[in-house]
């Protein structure tokens, strides 16, 4: 029993990590058609943000993160408009070429400041504390992570479904041209939700900090799980991404208890079973 | 009138006879004067041949990527599996049963080609970001699985205790690398010139045709999937020899044969030199590496700044890569007058 609510607490924080993370991705991948591997380094970008101000001004934590966020999501605007605008109309290979020579200058710039150690966020004391459910006691982090997934969640579910933007941005998805041709400005909704996607990931690193630490290296480490995520989910699917992302935390980490030694080998199993019933992903459309 | 329909043919085959043979001739001598590179190396850079045998390696591994992703057109970044199986086929091969390295390097071949055959047989069906996950995804569970039975393989210690045979009983390994480069080299022009043969021929015509259009060899009955699992497989033998070089050279294979950055590493070579020509990974894994390496040793801890900007500059300026560039330098010259 303490070994399954374990397995389950755990892993449904662990999947919110990579929800939060992978969501953005999933969505420029599926409207723009870009694979863009440097999606991580927005994470990383936040993280180390946060870190600086966390450990260097007195700002606090929610003031900091709030902070991060907003930079990285400025950058990434910068960064859609410099390179990223190009980059729409490469190949897929010259689109994975350029993300990764982005990535590397990222990881550049980051281990250039702030050097290739681990760079921990400072949180609030009471993240580190636990509660007692009864049955068995939380850790806080743990709870704020869960909080914060299922609020973003919902968040982009009414983003998407309900307001103005998110009607601009499906029939986006849906058809490019069709959309500019119906006096959507694409080019602007492709920048917001870029940017979106970049604070997006930005929230998650910081917020994933103590299960996926921050260091120099963390966009090329994660990459791939990152990528899995939005495969398994379908691209562009942002309900997909969710239950993948689930998904997936819960059976990688359920392997860590029960199987240890066989590292993330389940993780793999199940995307591979997964692509190969349904190539598209779980809600992806074909 | 079959026959006025036969004499502008042969006609044509008889003007155009001197200029082909003259362009064999060219190519030829490009051929000789790269594998003179490769023996003059060897002479000038008597203290550097381990970094230069891994150049030689890399190519040989890069070559085989092209045959899927150049020629072929299917997009892998999972091509560390087929290297690590045949790193690990031919290390274990050494440790449990015989040290002679040519047995060696053609169990490392049989073993990346087993490995590709199978795993192409469900990677061929898919397409696109599905098809690059799938491979990275069979390139991780091979890893976890030689992990894991560390009893055997040395798991994350890597294997150890490989001790190889002189080659043909005469030619000993040494400790400067001499043999081991003069060995890699010799490997790595069989390969190059074996490719060379093979995508100059009609199955090589046939890659290029599904690269263009699937449909329309299928149209015109090509088995389009069964190709691909057979390009992928010629291409996992090759990868299998990289592999078996690589684990027979350095006498140490670790887990990192199998890992994401290795194949993610190779793609960039492919694509910076040029897709769909041999040269073009031969370039591209050069430069790629002596870049990497100088700025590596200049400043250990910003050469990815170096990397990066290259990467960037070559595919906003020079999309097709180094072997686009002097097609591009034509154009701008005659721009120029």
């Amino acid at each position: 029993m303490a070994v399954l609510s374990g397995i389950l607490i755990d892993g449904l924080s662990y999947g919110m990590i990579l929800f939060m993370v992978s969501v953005g991705l999933s969505v420029t991948m599926g409207l723009m058609r870009v694979i863009n591997l440097a999606h991580g380094g927005f994470a990383l970008l936040g993280g180390a943000t946060a870190h600086w101000l966390t450990t260097n001004t007195d700002l606090g934590y929610y003031f900091s993160v709030i902070l991060a966020v907003l930079a990285t999501m400025i950058f990434a605007i910068a960064m859609e408009k410099i390179f990223y605008r190009k980059i729409y109309k490469f190949t897929e290979l010259q689109q994975v070429l350029a993300t990764i020579g982005i990535t590397f200058l990222m990881i550049a710039s980051v281990n250039f400041l702030l050097g290739s150690t681990i760079l921990p966020i400072r949180s609030p004391e009471f993240f580190s504390s636990s509660v007692d459910l009864g049955f068995r006691t939380l850790p806080v982090h743990r709870i704020v992570v869960i909080i914060a997934g299922m609020a973003i969640a919902l968040g982009l579910y009414i983003l998407l479904d309900k307001t103005r933007f998110g009607i601009q941005l499906r029939a986006a998805v849906d058809n490019r041209n069709m959309a500019s041709s119906l006096g959507i400005n694409t080019a602007r909704v492709y920048a917001l939700s870029f940017a979106l996607g970049a604070g997006l990931a930005a929230f998650g690193g910081i917020l994933g900090a103590e299960l996926l630490p921050i260091d120099a290296y963390y966009p090329l480490r994660y990459m791939v799980l990152f990528l899995v995520v939005v495969a398994v989910g379908g691209l562009g699917s942002i309900a997909g991404s969710f239950f993948a992302a689930i998904g997936l935390g819960i059976i990688d980490t359920a392997a860590r208890y029960i199987v240890p030694e066989y590292g993330t080998i389940f993780f793999f199993i199940a995307m591979i079973l997964v692509l190969l019933l349904r190539p598209q992903g779980l809600l992806g459309k074909k | 009138m079959q026959e006025t329909q036969i004499k502008p043919a042969e006609n044509l085959a008889q003007t155009a006879a001197p200029a082909r043979s003259r362009k064999f001739l060219i190519k030829l001598l490009i051929d000789l004067a790269l594998i003179g590179v490769g023996i003059a190396a060897y002479f000038i850079f008597p203290d550097n041949l381990g970094f230069i045998t891994r150049i030689l390696i890399m190519i040989i591994l890069v070559l085989s990527l092209d045959l899927v992703l150049g020629y072929a057109g299917v997009a892998t970044l999972g091509h560390a599996a087929l290297f690590g199986a045949g790193a690990y086929g031919a290390g274990l091969f050494a440790v449990y049963f015989s040290a002679d390295p040519l047995l060696g390097l053609l169990v490392g071949a049989i073993v990346g080609a087993i490995i590709a055959f199978i795993s192409g047989l469900f990677l061929m069906r898919a397409h696109g970001l599905t098809l690059l996950m799938l491979t990275i995804a069979v390139a991780q569970i091979l890893q976890e699985i030689i992990n894991k039975e560390r009893a055997i393989t040395g798991g994350s210690d890597g294997l150890l205790g490989i001790d190889m045979d002189p080659i043909f009983g005469i030619y000993a390994f040494d400790f400067f690398g001499k043999t081991g480069y003069l060995y890699a080299l010799t490997v790595l022009v069989i390969v190059f010139f074996a490719l060379k043969i093979l995508v100059a021929s009609p199955f090589g015509a046939m890659a290029k045709g599904i690269h263009e259009s699937a449909p329309r060899m299928r149209a015109i009955g090509t088995p389009v999937y069964w190709r691909l699992v057979g390009i992928y497989t010629i291409s996992g033998f090759i990868a299998g020899i990289a592999g078996a070089v690589s684990a027979q050279v350095t006498e140490l294979v670790s887990l990192e044969a199998f890992g994401f950055a290795l194949s993610a590493e190779a793609m960039v070579m492919l694509i910076l030199g040029g897709l769909g020509r041999l040269y073009g990974a031969i370039i591209g894994t050069v430069i790629f590496m002596v870049v990497h390496h100088t700025a590596a040793s200049i400043d250990p801890f910003n050469w990815l700044f170096v990397i990066g900007t290259m990467v960037l500059i070559v595919v906003y300026f020079v999309p097709e890569g180094f072997m686009g560039l002097p097609v591009k330098l034509r154009r701008w010259l005659r721009w120029q007058k």
